[in-house]
């Protein structure tokens, strides 16, 4: 997963794509994930300490993983 | 201790014209239906599961005889069957004072067995057949006459009856909305409804104790109940005048609306259906200026079905299964499909989840579990992030939903009955695979 580079974050989710002028509201955890992988954090990782601090089994999680990937291709945000 | 997870998701914010009507944004939780929490409902009854508040049901049928009687002083509600004909519910209307408005020989049945006299048991309905005529003049159900055919066949009945079966005429009129329902019984403008209260009368055979009409359904004009009402009377004066007959009710059908929103309406139903006692205003005005003598005045009579059960029925369902569709749309799979809520046709249902979530809310599809483009619940509705094994709550299912629902790839659930002390009681047990194949027979040839 490879954020645009253009593409702005702030903490509190909201989501920015200069080049449409697209603005998106992440939740929480999706709002964490892409602040993650934009300072450089690799998925396992984060992955891991998701499974570390959320009560989530690790079966959900790569299903939502995979969801929110789908999400940020629809929304244009990948590389 | 670990966080409560919510699935990471985004959402396209969009720009547009403010609202000012619009609902409160994202769902509240009901975690109870009337004090009974909802997860141990599932927990003993099983998903999907439909359930009906006692307590409601008859706070409905009191709030309907207050609009109209605290208006007119003779009024008699009777039970539409058809809207929801589980005997419990029944049963309740009843011991609230309901008659009975039934529609086929089935439905007249299953009102005597609920102890509902035949005096007090109307028959509509378009298509009676002999038999059905027949019982209803041996209980001495009041028989609401639907075409000239019906008139014809009744009068061979009842010819060589000691007692003259009771009937009414339906009516159908012009009260000033579109479309104009004329498919149940003879057109008053015409001339037709004239034609065959004159036959009625002058047959000899049939007393004449009623009008009746039924302009539609969802109407949601409390004046054109007040026009049929005032057209309804004039014809019942015309009877005494020039027939000598008394007629002793008029009966206004039903096609009361409930609040829940019809598909396409902009706006929620609950801020748009008049209440109860503009229509109760528009019909008692109506009866009461339409000239009878005070000692004269006809009883009210009214078929009231959606109006008095829709609120009183949830029905609670899982989440089976999410996925995203080509489009990026989020759907939502549930244990239940229009099998069980055939309202979902032509209602936009409020759904609520069963547990807190997080201010977040996605647009999303809800489909049923059946195999069939058709099975879906809502287009798009903003949801929590529900996840499989969570449920939700459908609100205000209570009419026509029981009884036409279709046993159609699952089998119908529970229903189940909360009394007014909280005791919950199933009133109609889940289908099993037994039941469902008990009518059936396998050629001998088949069996090997």
């Amino acid at each position: 997963m490879k954020l645009r580079k253009n593409i702005a974050t702030s903490e509190a989710g909201f989501i920015f794509n200069p080049a449409t002028g697209d603005s998106f509201a992440a939740n929480q955890l999706a709002a964490d994930i892409l602040a993650r992988t934009k300072a450089g954090q690799d998925a396992a990782a984060i992955k891991a300490d998701i499974l570390e601090r959320y009560e989530v089994a690790p079966g959900q999680l790569e299903k939502d993983w995979d969801d929110l990937l789908a999400q940020l291709r629809e929304f244009n945000l990948l590389d | 201790m670990k966080q409560p997870y919510e699935r990471p998701t985004l959402r396209k914010l969009t720009a547009g014209a403010l609202n000012k009507f619009g609902p409160r944004a994202g769902a509240r939780a009901v975690t109870a239906l009337d004090g009974v929490a909802v997860a141990e409902l599932v927990a003993r009854f099983g998903s999907p599961l439909f359930v009906l508040s006692e307590r409601q049901l008859r706070r409905s049928y009191q709030a309907a005889v207050r609009a109209f009687g605290t208006r007119y002083p003779r009024v008699q509600l009777a039970w539409s069957y058809k809207t929801n004909y589980l005997n419990a519910v029944c049963r309740v209307f009843h011991q609230e004072g309901a008659w009975a408005e039934v529609v086929s020989g089935m439905e007249l049945e299953k009102a005597l067995l609920n102890g509902v006299p035949g005096p007090h048991i109307l028959f509509n309905g378009p298509g009676k057949r002999r038999a059905d005529l027949e019982r209803a003049c041996a209980v001495d159900a009041v028989i609401h006459l639907d075409n000239a055919d019906e008139l014809h066949l009744l009068l061979d009945v009842a010819a060589g009856r000691a007692h003259r079966p009771r009937v009414a005429l339906r009516v159908n009129l012009d009260a000033g909305i579109v479309p104009q329902w004329d498919r149940f019984g003879f057109n008053l403008e015409n001339g037709e409804a004239w034609q065959a209260l004159g036959r009625v009368v002058a047959s000899g055979r049939l007393e004449l104790v009623g009008l009746h009409c039924h302009i539609g359904t969802y109407i949601l004009q409390p004046a054109a109940y007040g026009a049929a009402a005032t057209k309804l009377a004039a014809l019942a004066r015309r009877c005494a005048q020039e027939l000598h007959t008394a007629v002793h009710y008029l009966d206004l059908g039903g096609g009361f609306p409930s609040t829940n929103t019809l598909k396409g309406a902009y706006l929620p139903a609950t801020d748009t259906v008049p209440a109860l006692d503009e229509y109760a205003e528009a019909v008692a005005g109506a009866l009461l200026s339409a000239g009878f003598p005070a000692e004269e005045l006809p009883l009210l009579v009214l078929e009231a079905g959606r109006a008095l059960v829709d609120e009183a029925g949830s029905l609670i369902g899982t989440v089976l299964a999410n996925k995203r569709l080509a489009d990026g749309r989020r759907a939502t799979i549930l244990d239940f499909g229009v099998n069980l809520l055939f309202t979902s046709f032509w209602y936009d249902h409020h759904i609520s989840p069963t547990r807190e979530f997080s201010n977040q809310t996605e647009p999303t599809v809800l489909y049923g579990p059946l195999c069939m483009n058709i099975d879906m619940l809502r287009e798009s509705i903003a949801l929590p992030l529900l996840a499989p094994g969570d449920t939700v709550v459908v609100h205000k299912v209570g009419a026509y939903n029981m009884s036409q629902w279709q046993q159609f790839i699952n089998l119908r659930p529970n229903v189940v009955l909360i009394d007014q002390a909280g005791a919950v009681h199933v009133i109609r047990g889940a289908e099993t695979l037994e039941y469902l194949q008990q009518l059936e027979q396998v050629p001998a040839h088949l069996l090997t």
